[in-house]
């Protein structure tokens, strides 16, 4: 009964999304206001509907009723109640109706808090943005139905795919969905700008914190599944160029393009039709990872159990948003002049340079997570392309991105001399130099990824403190502590990156690696550590058995930590997962991971020391806090575009 | 097909359910152990999800690391080992697609597109600092009734 209730209430906001795409779009052509206005009420209706829906499929899982096909093909009685809640949406039916959720709440939110918007903008952003929607509830509603019923209830369900029995299954996936969905609001704001045929400051100031919000949520959900990778899979890998991971990366790298782009717009009248084209394309970048994960097209490690029907369903979607996007683009872009004059030398030309930097390190992940796709239709060859190529092809941009961020961050707007902009940076230069000095001296005979990675990061770290200092001027802390919020975060956004830098070049290069088989008792060394075997137990869990590991770690005498790796087999699904023990710390991770019983006695035992891992997931929340500050700054809380006029008239960097 | 590979992914890894790489696969040579771990993580596992040799849990990546170990300890050097391999298993085992013809393609989009991109940005900004200023900004009737009401209004 409930479960056709959240049926029924899933195709009602399907009606209200097909009204709410359709009446206030004529009521702005027409300019009646009635007409217009009624797209907030529609929105919030919307969500409303769609969270009754998703609290019935909730509530299906968690009571374990298996009359449901979904649930009996994802969930288990004895399964623990957290991934009960979770397996909601880890399977591909539950994850769109999440997807939809958050549709709907950003529609929701964009009606709530877009009351200092003109009328007929905001029935168009509302417009478009139940557009979509609605063809997301179609592509639910007529190929992925999770409330469909079962014949002959089952007496048990065939359980969660172990990987996913894991407690960042709450936080990656809503995040990522929250970056992805979020994107939305920029294209619809894109589109309703194309359409009012009218693109100026205060449009980039209205979409700018839906950028922001929507990159920083893309930030946190990558982050999370990199740490989740990190400690799930066994070896202590975080970043595999996966083309689900891809996937996220690409909106990822354009979202950040159109931060920077929509700046440009905000502050000098320029890159108006560049920055329309980001906003389409970052989210049809968006959709493109949804039809990778969904569609089967590209084999890949997240992929969900795909289904050809589907996949040209969202192929069929993202043709009509992407491509009707780009013909509206192609008609109206002319129209929108540059007004702002700067010479090359300028924040503006150091933000066009960020532009180029992220937007063909996107292209690059593109062209490589398709090109298999292409060689297998051109040619008929199956070929893979992975890290080896993305490595070799995409960190050359960042490691120019990197030299040029804090010199581009750091300069004047209009024109510049770049002689006296870079004399803030002479202790910063002098910094990142003396910790490549001193990562060469500790490494040597290593590659040069640790140079490198760490020389930028400290560069980029520095970059971020002058930055601050020099913006401060004399006159101290007091003046320090009244930047502007936005001066902060993006200070703190930068000096991230460069904690990420740090983090990837130290662990690429530093790591140490040990395999062996582990006699009880018998300690053994690694990089300084002594490690023990102490015991080896079979536990029970609540559905799964595991065979855990004590390892105890000692340095000089010393206990460092008490460590219990594990190996499960969950005997509904046959599979058997790793569960790694990690002692984190600041500068290095102890990271022990146990295998199986050996014929002649001891285990099999890997150990890492994985030096500064912690500091690449650090580097990423940092991100997002600055980004979270920005979004905090003044300018964005008080009524947003209606300040427009006294605003501009005052440079507020 | 894919559906296939993956149940035959699972059939294989789950006798073993072993872990990547086993104690007894480690050459005693750390400097030719260090070489075949370069060289299998450029392998593609043929029967799993895109995971390298050196990471899958499949027998037959077990097969292939040994194969790797005893092609290297046999005096063959690095290319000479990825070779023996792709004549086996052809050039999907390749993470790293070779730069010849039909994949130059691949390797020189980026450099290109960044090179085009370039040239695109040096136009636009050499036509910005060449543009004349533009005139004031007016508000429009509604926008300055607009203001009138929020100036009134602080």
């Amino acid at each position: 009964m409930i479960a056709e209730f959240g049926h029924f209430a899933l195709i009602l906001a399907f009606a209200v999304s097909l009204y709410q795409m359709t009446v206030p779009m004529i009521g702005a052509a027409k300019g009646w206001a009635g007409w217009m206005d009624s797209a907030r009420p529609a929105a919030m209706t919307q969500f409303l509907l769609v969270g009754l829906s998703f609290a019935a499929l909730t509530v299906a899982f968690v009571t374990s009723d298996f009359s449901l096909k979904l649930v009996y093909e994802n969930s288990h009685t004895a399964k623990p109640m957290l991934y009960k809640v979770t397996g909601v949406w880890g399977n591909h039916e539950g994850s769109m109706l999440l997807w939809v959720l958050i549709l709907a709440l950003f529609g929701a939110a964009a009606a709530a808090w877009g009351g200092n918007l003109p009328p007929s903008l905001r029935a168009r952003v509302l417009g478009v943005q139940a557009s979509i929607a609605a063809a997301f509830y179609a592509f639910i509603i007529f190929t992925s139905n999770p409330f469909l019923r079962l014949a002959n209830p089952p007496f048990d369900g065939r359980d969660l795919n172990p990987l996913l029995q894991d407690p960042g299954l709450a936080f990656h996936p809503p995040f990522l969905y929250l970056g992805y969905v979020g994107l939305s609001m920029t294209f619809s704001f894109a589109l309703a700008a194309l359409i009012e045929g009218r693109v100026d400051a205060a449009w980039a100031r209205w979409v700018r914190p839906w950028t922001l919000a929507a990159w920083m949520f893309l930030t946190v959900g990558i982050a999370l599944g990199s740490w989740w990778a990190y400690y799930e899979l066994g070896w202590g890998g975080f970043w595999f160029w996966d083309p689900v991971e891809n996937a996220s990366f690409m909106p990822w790298l354009l979202a950040a393009a159109l931060l920077h782009s929509a700046i440009v717009v905000e502050k000098r009248e320029a890159l108006k039709s560049w920055t329309i084209l980001l906003a389409i394309m970052a989210f049809g970048f968006s959709m493109i990872g949804t039809f990778i994960v969904r569609s089967g097209v590209i084999t890949s490690v997240h992929s969900f159990a795909s289904d050809p029907a589907r996949g040209v369903f969202i192929l069929g979607i993202l043709t009509v948003f992407v491509g009707g996007g780009l013909t509206l683009y192609a008609a109206r872009a002319g129209a929108m002049t540059a007004k702002g004059v700067f010479a090359p030398v300028s924040r503006e030309g150091a933000l066009v340079l960020n532009n180029v930097l992220l937007a063909v390190a996107a292209f690059v992940v593109f062209i490589g997570t398709m090109w298999p796709l292409v060689a297998e239709l051109l040619w008929d060859r199956k070929l893979s392309v992975g890290a080896p190529f993305f490595n070799k092809a995409f960190t050359p941009f960042m490691i120019v991105l990197a030299i040029v961020l804090p010199v581009g961050a750091i300069l004047p707007w209009k024109r510049a001399v770049l002689a006296r902009a870079l004399a803030p940076l002479r202790g910063a230069l002098l910094f990142a130099v003396a910790v490549m000095l001193l990562v060469f001296a500790v490494s040597t005979g290593r590659s040069a990824i640790a140079v490198v990675g760490a020389g930028l990061g400290a560069w980029l770290v520095a970059g971020a403190v002058a930055e601050l200092i020099h913006r401060t001027g004399k006159s101290g802390l007091s003046r320090l502590l009244r930047l502007p919020r936005a001066d902060w975060g993006k200070a703190i956004a930068h000096g991230g990156l460069g904690v990420t830098f740090i983090g990837i070049g130290l662990l690429t290069a530093w790591q140490v690696e040990d395999i062996r088989v582990a006699q009880v008792g018998e300690p053994f060394d690694l990089a300084g550590y002594q490690v023990t075997l102490t015991a080896v137990e079979e536990v029970e869990g609540p559905n799964y058995i595991s065979t855990t590991g004590t390892l105890q770690v000692t340095r000089g005498g010393r206990e460092v930590a008490v460590l219990y790796p594990e190996k499960r087999v969950y005997p509904v699904q046959a599979m058997p997962t790793t569960e790694a023990a990690i002692d984190n710390g600041i500068f290095r991770d102890i990271y022990l991971v146990i295998g199986d019983a050996q014929a002649d006695g001891g285990w099999a035992i890997r150990s890492y020391i994985k030096p500064f891992a912690n500091w690449i997931w650090l580097g990423s929340i940092l991100m997002a806090l600055g980004g979270l500050i920005s979004l905090s700054d003044r300018r964005y809380r008080v009524a947003a575009g209606a300040r427009r006029a006294a605003a501009s008239a005052v440079p507020a960097e | 097909m894919k559906r296939l590979a993956l149940i035959l992914a699972l059939l294989l890894a789950l006798p073993l359910a072993a872990l990547a790489v086993q104690p007894d696969e480690v050459l005693d040579d750390p400097v030719l152990e260090g070489r075949a771990r370069q060289i299998s993580q450029k392998l593609r596992c043929p029967v799993c999800q895109g995971e390298n040799i050196d990471e899958s849990n499949a027998a037959i990546s077990r097969d292939l690391r040994l194969y790797v170990r005893e092609r290297l300890v046999a005096g063959d050097d690095d290319t000479q080992v990825v070779d023996a391999v792709v004549d086996r298993f052809g050039e999907f085992v390749l993470f790293e697609p070779r730069a010849r013809g039909g994949n130059l393609v691949l390797w020189l989009a980026g450099p290109a597109m960044a090179l085009i991109a370039l040239l695109i940005a040096w136009r636009f900004m050499r036509g910005r600092a060449a543009a004349a200023a533009p005139p004031a900004v007016t508000l429009s009737e509604a926008e300055r009734s607009r203001l009138d009401e929020i100036m009134r209004g602080e």
